[in-house]
């Protein structure tokens, strides 16, 4: 078991099925050379060749039109799209190219295809390099969407992403990238669609991603040493496939649900869940379920307004425990 | 009476392929033109966008094709993809939307695609499919493949970004990629002229990028073949894209809630002098083809299209469970456990 930064979980992920299949391709702006202006990519260049790793003019519709391309005829390119708040300038692909032609083509064409991004907030960068973007992907049929929140997450599931036959949208973490977690040695692959139970407990179920993991995390930390309040944590991981099976099991327990979103409020994922428990297991609840978002705003770029935006361990623990007392 | 393919002096094209050429033209023709009366009976649903007036186009390049080679197509797309063999039933059966059709009606009459023929899709987002051709011939870089990705698209298809974006891609990675612009000298609605910076608007552009400003005069379906052989042997023997502009008119409306009230008095009526099929049968008796060997070859057409207008005047609508067919790649559309 080594210690990996998620950033170089992200390296190792990628260099990992480059090595297992010639057929992986990678592509993106300054991946190659530069390394990634996250630095997720760097050596990528060196130990797979120019012709394995490209780089790209500034030009969002050529990287993803030509990942579909190459998907369509034999190749499992990797695209990365600086940001996340990026795709605007190329929805075309995710929202009516690479989605959809294998169901307008009556299942002719294959797309296997990810698109890597860095997404969320928490750099400072303003609102246009710090949205969460996972619930313009959610929304789409025929994507996958996956976002991990452990280095160990990382490889394992941008292996499945590799190879996985659909076009995945894999969305990092940019507050993420310098966290460290334990990565166990040899070949990782997980598998695209599963949540996992982080911590167990009885009185309510917090189901978070991404970033908002460790905030939930910690805030359930606190909940039970501070109010003696025992929360369960999922990691959602991937919104779709959704494992509706474990947060529906979960809730059956604690008959409480909270989602906890960086996505700004209208049209999260946490609504969908919130709508399928509601659906569902109606009657397993002992109260409202609860989401805590990002408030419907772009995001400001100052710190101190940027950390009052995005949901915080504060804002988590004092929701939960006011939801309980009430 | 039959006679054995002759290559006449002077005639790098030869016999066998102009008859194909003329064929695959009126294949076109006839089946587009039915196309048209099957709308007018409310047989056609949704929309369609017909190349009557371009067909020597599309014959053209697929003429030049060799198996294997890929087309990338608009939503004017029903040229190319009979162009590649695929069968006039599948294609009007997907105008139809029935059973029967290319993709069993679920792709309707702007994304015919027939990937075992070549026809990696039509498009219908103007500019996307430049890139994608870009992709696939990115593959066939990679893996030393020999194919070219040939990418059709109109005149309106200049003045949007994806279309810059590709042209510089494939340049600087130097793909084996043939961009072709039908220029039929409208863009929908709109005179092309009106909302361009440029007078040809392809091949101007093409300058900028690197390439040679070839422009083909789009109603001679030999000049079209040979301006896709050049390209298509530049771009399998390593030497990168071309752009191709076709000077063409198309004689129908932008789609078929389109009168085209917009031409200029005497427009259509000039370029139907210079009718593709017209100029090619021509073409056929210049080069001592017999005259009842070309009337043959439309009596066949004809007939072939009446055959399968009534196969798919019979043919069901597809079932409900396509519905949830193929979303994803395990052939279903669980989004959820």
């Amino acid at each position: 078991m080594a210690e990996l930064t998620y950033r170089d979980a992200v390296t190792r992920g990628i260099a990992q099925e480059m090595k297992r299949d010639s057929d992986v391709v990678f592509l993106g702006e300054d991946v190659a050379a530069a390394g990634g202006v996250f630095k997720t990519t760097v050596g990528l260049l060196e130990e797979f060749g120019p012709l394995r790793v490209r780089d790209t003019p500034i030009s969002e519709q050529a990287i993803l039109g030509a990942a579909m391309g190459a998907a369509m005829t034999g190749l499992k390119p990797i695209a990365e799209i600086m940001f996340s708040d990026f795709f605007a300038v190329c929805f075309n692909y995710l929202a009516n190219e690479f989605s959809k032609h294998r169901y307008i083509s009556n299942g002719q064409t294959k797309c296997p295809l990810v698109v890597r991004t860095a997404n969320g907030g928490g750099a400072r960068f303003g609102a246009q390099h710090s949205q969460s973007v996972e619930n313009w992907c959610m929304m789409i049929p025929g994507l996958k969407v996956v976002a991990p929140s452990s280095p160990a997450d990382v490889v394992g599931l941008l292996a499945a992403s590799v190879r996985d036959p659909d076009p995945v949208i894999f969305l990092e973490h940019k507050s993420l990238y310098p966290v460290k977690g334990e990565v166990p040695e040899g070949e990782l692959l997980d598998t695209i669609g599963t949540a996992k139970v982080l911590r167990s407990g009885k009185d309510a179920t917090i189901a978070a991603l991404a970033l908002m993991v460790p905030r939930a995390l910690e805030a359930a930390e606190k909940l039970k040493e501070e109010h003696g309040i025992d929360c369960e944590v999922i990691d959602v991981r991937s919104l779709v496939p959704l494992d509706t099976q474990t947060i529906l099991g979960s809730v059956a327990r604690t008959h409480r649900l909270f989602t906890v979103e960086e996505n700004p409020r209208l049209c999260g994922w946490g609504a969908e869940i919130v709508s399928i428990v509601a659906d569902e297991a109606f009657y397993d609840l002992d109260g409202p379920p609860v989401r805590i978002t990002t408030p419907h705003v772009p995001l400001p770029a100052s710190d101190v307004l940027e950390d009052m935006t995005i949901p915080s361990v504060d804002r988590i623990v004092d929701r939960v425990k006011r939801s309980l007392n009430d | 009476m039959a006679r054995k393919p002759a290559r006449a002096p002077n005639d790098d094209i030869g016999e066998e392929t102009r008859l194909q050429m003329y064929r695959t033209q009126v294949v076109i023709r006839e089946a587009e033109q039915r196309a048209f009366d099957l709308f007018l009976q409310n047989l056609v649903k949704g929309t369609s966008h017909l190349s009557l007036g371009q067909e020597a186009v599309a014959a053209g390049f697929a003429t030049a094709m060799k198996t294997g080679d890929l087309s990338f197509c608009t939503y004017r797309g029903h040229a190319h993809t009979l162009a590649r063999g695929v069968s006039i039933e599948k294609v009007l059966g997907e105008l139809m939307q029935r059973d029967n059709g290319l993709m069993r009606g679920k792709g309707g009459s702007m994304h015919l695609t027939s990937e075992e023929h070549g026809v990696m899709g039509s498009y219908a987002i103007i500019g996307a499919h430049l890139p994608i051709a870009c992709g696939a011939a990115w593959r066939a870089q990679y893996k030393g493949q020999k194919d070219v990705s040939v990418c059709f698209f109109g005149d309106g298809t200049t003045n949007i970004g994806a279309f810059h974006e590709a042209l510089n891609f494939a340049v600087i990675w130097k793909l084996p990629v043939v961009f072709v612009c039908e220029n039929n000298l409208y863009m929908e609605y709109t005179p092309i002229e009106d909302v361009t910076a440029v007078e040809h608007p392809a091949a101007d552009r093409a300058s900028a990028y690197g390439l040679d400003p070839i422009i083909v005069d789009g109603q001679d379906a030999d000049e079209v073949y040979r301006a896709a052989l050049a390209a298509y042997d530049k771009a399998r023997s390593g030497h990168g894209p071309s752009m191709i502009e076709c000077k063409t008119y198309r004689y129908s409306g932008h789609s078929r809630a389109d009168p085209a009230k917009y031409r200029k008095p005497g427009e259509l009526d000039k370029w139907k002098e210079r009718d593709p099929i017209k100029i090619y049968r021509e073409r056929l008796l210049q080069f001592g083809i017999e005259e009842e060997t070309i009337d043959k070859i439309d009596t066949e057409v004809r007939q072939a299209v009446d055959d399968a207008t009534e196969k798919c005047k019979a043919a069901p609508p597809p079932p409900f469970e396509l519905i949830t067919r193929d979303v994803y790649a395990d052939g279903g559309w669980a989004w959820r456990n």
